[in-house]
């Protein structure tokens, strides 16, 4: 037994009786000094190694505590980094394994506590769930199904996968129509694609009205401007005057031509915005692609929108392309990916940057480069705003979606 | 000057002697401990079925396209899971009963979009019989000791962002001389990079040409003067580095193919290029290799080549296994076995065994011809290719691993 074992559950219990204030905390509330140390020590871990042999020594510590100190462990992850959760994580399940072998039995109590604690960080908080339905397999009805709208993601997607079942059971006897508003609330509480797809496809299933883009916040709204050169990749750190500043009537020297703004708005679920189809690219003869053209390979576009923000907050900005990007806002670039045809998916790259209250300028740059294999023609991209949560954020004003396809159906 | 050399690399390649007596029939990274895909010790059966030498299988959590590893009595294999594939698995297993030994789950750090054929446990681990490296698609490197306790941990895209693509990355750690050595190459950012086997703490870390490259790399003991040497692999050619410190020691031009990988036995280096396979000789005294010979009737492709004794052999796109003279490159015999081989083969005794992208293994019977003396069904897509200790086949798929070994 080490010092951070039964002592340390002495002196907790000296200093509760000293103090009774402290007596009616959390358990996780307070760790011993030497405890304590190391859990700062490794919340202290930085990219590139920094930190690393005083986290070893101090993950060493902490591994050897006892148990009943799994909240308070937990509870140092509040802040830590992403690396530094990891450190954590691996602690806590070699506490539990070692204490589980030996016999003991994990404080299911005091995890459950601390589940219930929101406040906590959401890894903590879903690691310590995944510990206490190692040892009780009544956790998931008992615990997740209440925890749709939970700041943990992973938690409150199980909870969305145990509603759904729940629905779709009712569905098969019950009202319709009384189900739908299950279907409804757990359509507004899903942030996982697949489990918005699922849901969306249920309520289209029964009539309810779904407005896609507007839950994940796409941007279908949209002016653009191109093609300007990218032959040979020059155009993706070439600065056109776009990025000086949009003037929606200017004419720009294009790379075969005049540039204007033209108007456009996708009517994609995804807020997917095809260049190809915006810019006329010809299709080809055979198949569904589009046909080797000058002005449409090595060529970059811009997109541009205005995004009014009720208030100043804080924003990801996160475009799938499929093609290499830039993304500014207010004229500050978010992010710079000179990546070509290396897939395309929702939330494929997170920006973050702050709205101001008001009227925001977002502009979006695609470059498109000049390879000629089939798989190598998109030219696309879709963007949306959201919390760091993927809780759509919208613009104010932002006017009802133009129906699509499955929409009508 | 020589003499010394010469000292140096009897020292080294005695260290490598000792580490196989050590690891005895381990198989500690990708493609096993000499890392040309041969397994010492007796041959695996040449067929199986779910009763009979099916020693034991177990289920498996999450996705991998990895191959396991065997170190000092324990299977070790990686899965990715969670709905964005963010959880990190590296599990071990008894390899005498099956039972898990432990379970260790990460949060990845870095990109974790994949092509749905490949997952984020793509990178075999890799170990040097006291460690284990666990690496992923999303560049987390994650050091954990025999018994699953966490050494360090690095997140090489949480510290270079813009490393990654979004088809999966699949090269594999290798480690020797108390260094890992990681590459990472990818359009947003490319690098290798050495690394303390003992801290995490980074040794050395080179720059490389920004183009989606899955190969991994490759140690070479013994040269020059005794170092080792790890060998790059990228589509513009072949690069030596010393292990230990990354100082650059050769460089030789080739097209080289990005998928599979270059293998090594003694002096010889085979590397798949998109002409077919070279074969490029760099002796103990040599400064810098030397081509010894190209075969455009080798196509090693996805699976790397491997190489056994005097024979090097080849799967092609086609599924064609080929059987070529490791001096001079002849094409000797060729033994169509089917299907798309992800998983690189491995030579055990006189027998290769293949599976190929299906699940469906092939055991070819070496000789002056190829003959398929086994075939069996896994049932389950499998593109991790196998490890081979003691006489058993070490198989995973996405759900199972298996153990294949006489009854």
């Amino acid at each position: 037994m080490t010092r951070l074992t039964l002592p340390t559950n002495l002196s907790l219990l000296a200093a509760a009786l000293l103090c009774p204030a402290l007596a009616a905390r959390p358990a996780h509330a307070d760790p011993p000094a030497d405890l304590q140390s190391a859990l700062e020590t490794l919340r202290a871990v930085q990219p590139k190694g920094q930190g690393h042999r005083g986290a070893m020594q101090a993950w060493k510590t902490i591994s050897q505590a006892d148990a009943d100190q799994l909240p308070m462990i937990l509870a140092g992850m509040q802040g830590a980094n992403r690396l530094a959760d990891n450190w954590f994580r691996a602690a806590v399940e070699t506490i539990a394994q070692r204490h589980q072998q030996a016999g003991g039995k994990l404080p299911v109590a005091a995890l459950e506590k601390f589940l219930a604690d929101t406040t906590q960080a959401p890894r903590a908080r879903r690691l310590a769930y995944e510990l206490i339905a190692g040892v009780d397999q009544t956790a998931e009805t008992r615990l997740i199904t209440p925890l749709i709208n939970d700041p943990s993601l992973e938690l409150r997607r199980d909870a969305i996968a145990l509603g759904l079942k729940s629905a779709e059971a009712e569905l098969k006897d019950g009202d319709p129509d009384s189900v739908a508003g299950q279907f409804q609330r757990l359509f507004a509480a899903s942030r996982d694609l697949d489990q918005v797809k699922a849901v969306a496809e249920k309520l289209r299933d029964l009539d309810q009205p779904v407005d896609l883009p507007k839950h994940m916040g796409f941007v279908l709204r949209w002016h653009l401007a191109g093609p300007f050169n990218n032959a040979d990749g020059v155009g993706f750190d070439q600065a056109y005057p776009p990025e000086d500043g949009v003037d929606l009537e200017a004419t720009y020297q294009g790379k075969v031509g005049d540039v204007r703004w033209q108007e456009y708005t996708t009517a994609d679920d995804f807020g997917i915005v095809d260049l190809n189809e915006a810019f006329n690219r010809p299709k080809a003869d055979k198949g569904s692609g589009y046909q080797l053209t000058t002005e449409h390979k090595g060529a970059v576009a811009y997109g541009y929108t205005v995004f009014d923000s009720p208030e100043a907050q804080p924003a990801e900005f996160r475009i799938g392309c499929i093609n290499a990007n830039k993304v500014w806002l207010n004229g500050r670039l978010l992010t710079a990916n000179e990546v070509y045809h290396s897939g395309m998916e929702v939330d494929q790259y997170v920006a973050t940057g702050r709205l101001k209250k008001g009227r925001n300028e977002i502009l979006v740059k695609v470059a498109q480069n000049e390879q000629e294999e089939s798989w190598a023609q998109r030219w696309q991209f879709q963007l949306r705003v959201c919390d760091h949560l993927g809780t759509a954020l919208l613009s104010q004003g932002r006017t009802a979606r133009r129906p699509s396809a499955t929409d009508l159906r | 000057m020589q003499r010394k050399t010469l000292h140096s690399a009897v020292a080294s390649w005695s260290v490598i002697v000792v580490a196989l007596a050590v690891c005895g029939a381990d198989w500690l990274q990708f493609r096993g401990t000499n890392g040309a895909s041969v397994a010492l010790g007796p041959a695996p059966p040449a067929s199986w079925e779910e009763d009979e030498n099916v020693a034991w299988r177990v289920n498996l959590p999450g996705r991998s396209v990895a191959s396991p590893i065997v170190v000092q009595g324990k299977v070790i294999t990686t899965s990715s899971s969670g709905v964005d594939q963010d959880h990190l698995h590296v599990l071990a297993f008894d390899v005498e009963t099956g039972e898990q030994a432990w379970h260790r789950q990460f949060w990845a750090t870095g990109r974790t979009l994949t092509h749905p054929f490949s997952a984020v446990a793509a990178p075999t681990p890799a170990s040097d019989g006291e460690r284990i490296f666990a690496f992923y698609s999303s560049n987390d490197l994650i050091c954990l000791d025999l018994d699953g306790n966490l050494l360090w941990y690095r997140g090489l895209a949480f510290d270079f962002p813009k490393a990654g693509n979004d088809i999966g990355m699949s090269s594999s750690p290798i480690v020797a001389d108390g260094t890992v050595v990681v590459q990472i190459e990818s359009q947003g950012e490319s690098f290798a990079t050495g690394i303390e086997a003992a801290t995490g703490e980074t040794r050395w870390r080179v720059d490389r040409a920004r183009s989606p490259n899955w190969a991994s790399p490759m140690v070479m003991p013994g040269r020059p003067g005794g170092k080792t040497t790890v060998i790059l692999q990228s589509g513009s050619g072949v690069v030596g580095h010393d292990m230990v410190s990354g100082k650059e020691l050769w460089n030789f031009e080739l097209p080289c193919q990005t998928t599979p990988s270059l293998a090594v036995h003694q002096d010889r280096i085979l590397v798949p290029t998109s002409e077919g396979l070279t074969a490029l000789d760099l002796p103990a005294a040599a400064t810098a290799p030397s081509l010894a010979w190209n075969s455009s009737q080798l196509n090693p492709y996805p699976a790397s080549p491997v190489v056994a004794k005097d024979r090097v052999y080849a799967v092609n796109s086609s599924g064609v296994l080929s059987c070529a003279d490791l001096n001079d490159g002849k094409r000797l015999w060729q033994v169509r076995i089917g299907g798309r081989h992800w998983s690189t083969p491995v030579v055990a005794g006189n027998r290769i065994f293949c599976v190929n992208a299906d699940g469906q293994a092939k055991v070819v019977e070496l000789g002056e011809s190829g003959t398929i003396i086994g075939t069996s069904d896994f049932g389950e897509a499998i593109k991790g290719s196998p490890a081979v200790a003691d006489g058993a086949l070490y198989v995973r798929s996405d759900n199972y691993l298996w153990k294949i070994a006489d009854n």
